[in-house]
C-alpha cells in the first residue's frame, strides 16, 4: 500500500534520512521505532510532503506521491495524527473535527455519519463537544487528534508518537483504540520512542538509527531480539550488542 | 422582547448607521463620522489577516497608502472617472498584499511583524520621494469627489452615504469569509499550521489569500479617505497609522468583527474628545490601551459578544464545575 524506496531528507545539509526504504501493506499496523533524533519524524514528514525528499521514490496504491503537495496526500487517503497532538486549541471539540473532514468538500451525509462514529468510539469527546480543545487532559487531546484525523477517512492513519506526555494508564487505551480503528479495517503506520507498547501492538516492526533502517521484521522478533531488548526495552544484556 | 430583538438588532443598527447625517449636520462630526467608517474598514482589514489568520501586521497604512495614491492619481493625472479609482484601489493594493505575502510565507509573529514595518516605512518613502508621480511631501490636491449621476458627493454628509456603505460590504465580506470554509482554513492556520497542514489545507494558498484579501479591502478604504479629503499626502501614511489601526484591532478585540468596528469608532472619536488635555491625551489614549489589554484581552468585541447573548438569550450557562469561559473569537 505505501513503500518507501531509498528515500534521502535533508535539512538544509544535514541528512536526516539516509535511504530509508519501508513498506506497509494493507490491513498491517507497523510501527516505527527509534531514539530521539533518529529521523522518526521525519519518515512522516516526508509522507505527508511537509518535507520533500531529495531523492527516492514514495508510492502510495501505485501511484508515486513524493512530488504531492501536502493537501493532494490527504486526499489520497493519509492521514497524519502528528506528534504533540497540535489539536486547534480555541476551537470547540466538535469544530475540530469538522476541520478533519476538510477535504471532504460535498459529503455531508458522510461527514455527520462519520462524527457519529467518533463519538462511539470516544464517548469522552461527545460529552466534550462544546468545550474548547484546549481545556481538554492530554489523553482527550490525543483521542480528539486521532478522531480529528480519522474524520478525513484514511486508508492510512500515521500516528506520531501517540503515548507522549500520557500517564501508562492512557497510552494502554490510546493503543487499544488504535488496534480497533486497524480492525476496523484502517491500515496504521505507527511512530514510536515506546517501543514496548508499539511492538505489543504492531504485527511488523522497523528501527530506525540516525536515519538509517538498522532493523526491520515482524513484531515478535524484533521483541525477542536481544540488542532491541538492550537498546530499547530498557533490559541491559550484557555481552556484545550491537547497538548501543 | 427576546426574538424582537435577535429579529431587528441588524435593521436597528443599519437604521441607526444611515441616519447618522440626518441626527446631524456639523460637518465636523460627519466628518469624524467618515473617518471612523474609513478606520472601521482598515481594521477589519488587519483583522483578517492578524486576527484570522495569525499573520502579525505592523505596516498596513502602506496598502491604505497605495489605495489612496492609485485612485487619486488615476482621476488627477490620467483624468479617469472616480469610480474606476474606487475599482483599481482594491486591485492595485492586493497586489502589493501578494508580492508581500509570498516572500513572508515562513515569517510568523514578531520577524513578520517586523517584514511588514520595513515594508510600510518603504511604501512612505515612496511617497514622499518620488516627486514626479506622487508630488512628494506637497501632496497632490484636487482629488474629485465622486457622483452619482447628477450628485456629486462633495459634502461630507452626502459622503457618508457612500463610507458607511462601504463599511457595511466590509462586514458582510468579513463575516462570509469567517463562516466560510476559507474562513475555518484561516483560523485552523492561526490555531497550528502543522496540524492545518495535517488536515489537507493548503496553508501557502490560504495565507497568501488573506494577505490579498486584507489589502485589498485596506486599499479600497484608501479610495475612500482619498476622495474623502480630497488631497493625499505622504503624512497621512506614516507607520504611527499602522500602530493606530492595529491599537484599533486590540482594543476592539481580535478577530472580532463588531469589536472592530467598535474598537475603530471608539479610537477615532476619544482622541477627538480629549484635544482639551492637550499633549496629555496621548498619554491618556496609551493608557486606556494599557488597561484595556490588562483588564480585557478580548477588547470591546468580548464586551459586545456577551451583552449580545444576553439581549438574545443564546447565552452560555457556565456550568457550575469545571467551567468554560465562551470568549468572542
Amino acid at each position: 500500500m505505501l513503500e518507501l524506496k531509498n528515500v534521502h531528507t535533508f535539512y538544509g545539509v544535514v541528512e536526516a534520512l539516509r535511504g530509508i526504504s519501508l513498506t506497509v501493506n494493507e490491513g498491517e499496523i507497523v510501527t516505527l521505532i527509534g531514539a530521539n533524533g533518529a529521523g522518526k519524524t521525519t519518515t512522516l514528514k516526508t509522507i505527508t510532503s511537509s518535507v520533500r525528499a531529495a531523492s527516492g521514490e514514495i508510492h502510495f496504491d501505485g501511484k508515486r506521491i513524493d512530488r504531492l503537495p501536502e493537501d493532494e496526500i490527504v486526499k489520497m487517503g493519509i492521514s497524519l495524527v502528528p506528534e504533540g497532538r497540535r489539536v486547534f486549541p480555541r476551537m470547540t471539540v466538535l469544530e475540530n473535527l469538522e476541520m478533519g473532514a476538510y477535504v471532504r468538500r460535498f459529503d455531508r451525509a458522510g461527514i455527520l455519519a462519520d462524527l457519529k462514529k467518533m463519538y462511539a468510539l470516544f464517548p469522552r469527546l461527545e460529552e466534550r463537544k462544546n468545550q474548547r480543545a484546549e481545556t481538554l487532559s492530554g489523553g482527550e487531546q490525543q483521542m480528539l487528534a486521532i478522531a480529528r484525523a480519522l474524520m478525513s477517512r484514511p486508508r492510512l492513519l500515521m500516528l506520531d508518537e501517540p503515548s507522549m506526555g500520557l500517564a501508562p494508564l492512557v497510552v494502554k487505551g490510546i493503543f487499544d483504540i488504535i488496534k480497533e480503528i486497524n480492525e476496523a479495517g484502517t491500515t496504521v503506520l505507527l511512530v514510536e520512542q515506546n517501543a514496548r507498547m508499539a511492538l505489543k501492538a504492531a504485527n511488523r516492526g522497523y528501527v530506525i538509527r540516525t536515519g538509517e533502517i538498522v532493523k526491520e521484521g515482524d513484531a515478535k522478533s524484533l521483541t525477542e531480539d536481544p540488542a532491541i531488548r538492550a537498546a530499547y526495552l530498557g533490559e541491559k544484556v550484557y555481552g556484545k550488542g550491537e547497538a548501543q | 422582547m427576546k426574538n424582537l430583538y435577535r429579529k431587528y438588532r441588524t435593521v436597528a443598527l443599519l437604521l441607526l448607521a444611515y441616519a447618522v447625517p440626518v441626527l446631524t449636520r456639523d460637518p465636523y462630526v460627519l466628518h469624524l463620522a467618515n473617518m471612523a467608517c474609513i478606520f472601521a474598514i482598515l481594521t477589519l482589514s488587519l483583522n483578517i489577516l492578524t486576527g484570522f489568520t495569525g499573520q502579525f501586521s505592523v505596516g498596513h497604512a502602506a496598502f491604505y497608502g497605495i489605495g489612496a495614491y492609485t485612485s487619486s492619481l488615476l482621476a488627477v493625472k490620467a483624468g479617469a472617472p472616480v469610480w474606476l479609482g474606487f475599482l483599481a484601489a482594491p486591485v492595485v493594493a492586493a497586489v502589493f498584499g501578494i508580492l508581500l505575502g509570498l516572500p513572508t510565507l515562513r515569517l510568523r509573529g514578531f520577524y513578520l511583524g517586523v517584514v511588514t514595518l520595513g515594508f510600510g516605512e518603504i511604501m512612505y518613502q515612496v511617497f514622499v520621494n518620488w516627486i514626479s508621480l506622487t508630488n512628494g511631501p506637497k501632496g497632490l490636491t484636487g482629488v474629485p469627489a465622486p457622483r452619482i449621476g447628477s450628485i456629486v458627493l462633495d459634502t461630507y454628509g452626502s459622503y457618508y452615504f457612500l463610507s458607511i456603505t462601504l463599511l457595511v460590504l466590509t462586514i458582510v465580506v468579513a463575516y462570509r469569509l469567517l463562516y466560510s470554509r476559507v474562513g475555518r482554513a484561516l483560523l485552523a492556520i492561526r490555531e497550528n499550521e502543522t496540524a492545518a497542514e495535517a488536515m489537507g489545507i493548503n496553508s501557502t494558498y490560504y495565507k497568501v489569500m488573506a494577505f490579498c484579501v486584507s489589502a485589498a479591502l485596506a486599499g479600497m478604504a484608501g479610495a475612500l479617505y482619498a476622495h474623502e479629503i480630497m488631497f493625499v499626502s505622504p503624512e497621512s501614511f506614516v507607520n504611527a497609522e499602522s500602530v493606530s489601526i492595529l491599537s484599533m484591532m486590540v482594543v476592539g478585540g481580535i478577530g472580532s468583527i463588531p469589536g472592530s468596528v467598535v474598537g475603530a469608532i471608539t479610537l477615532t472619536l476619544v482622541p477627538e474628545y480629549l484635544r482639551s488635555f492637550g499633549d496629555l491625551r496621548l498619554v491618556v489614549y496609551g493608557l486606556a490601551i494599557v488597561l484595556m489589554v490588562i483588564y480585557s484581552p478580548q477588547g470591546i468585541g468580548g464586551w459586545i459578544t456577551r451583552v449580545d447573548q444576553y439581549l438574545s438569550g443564546t447565552a452560555i450557562r457556565k456550568p457550575v464545575r469545571g467551567g468554560v469561559e465562551r470568549g468572542a473569537a
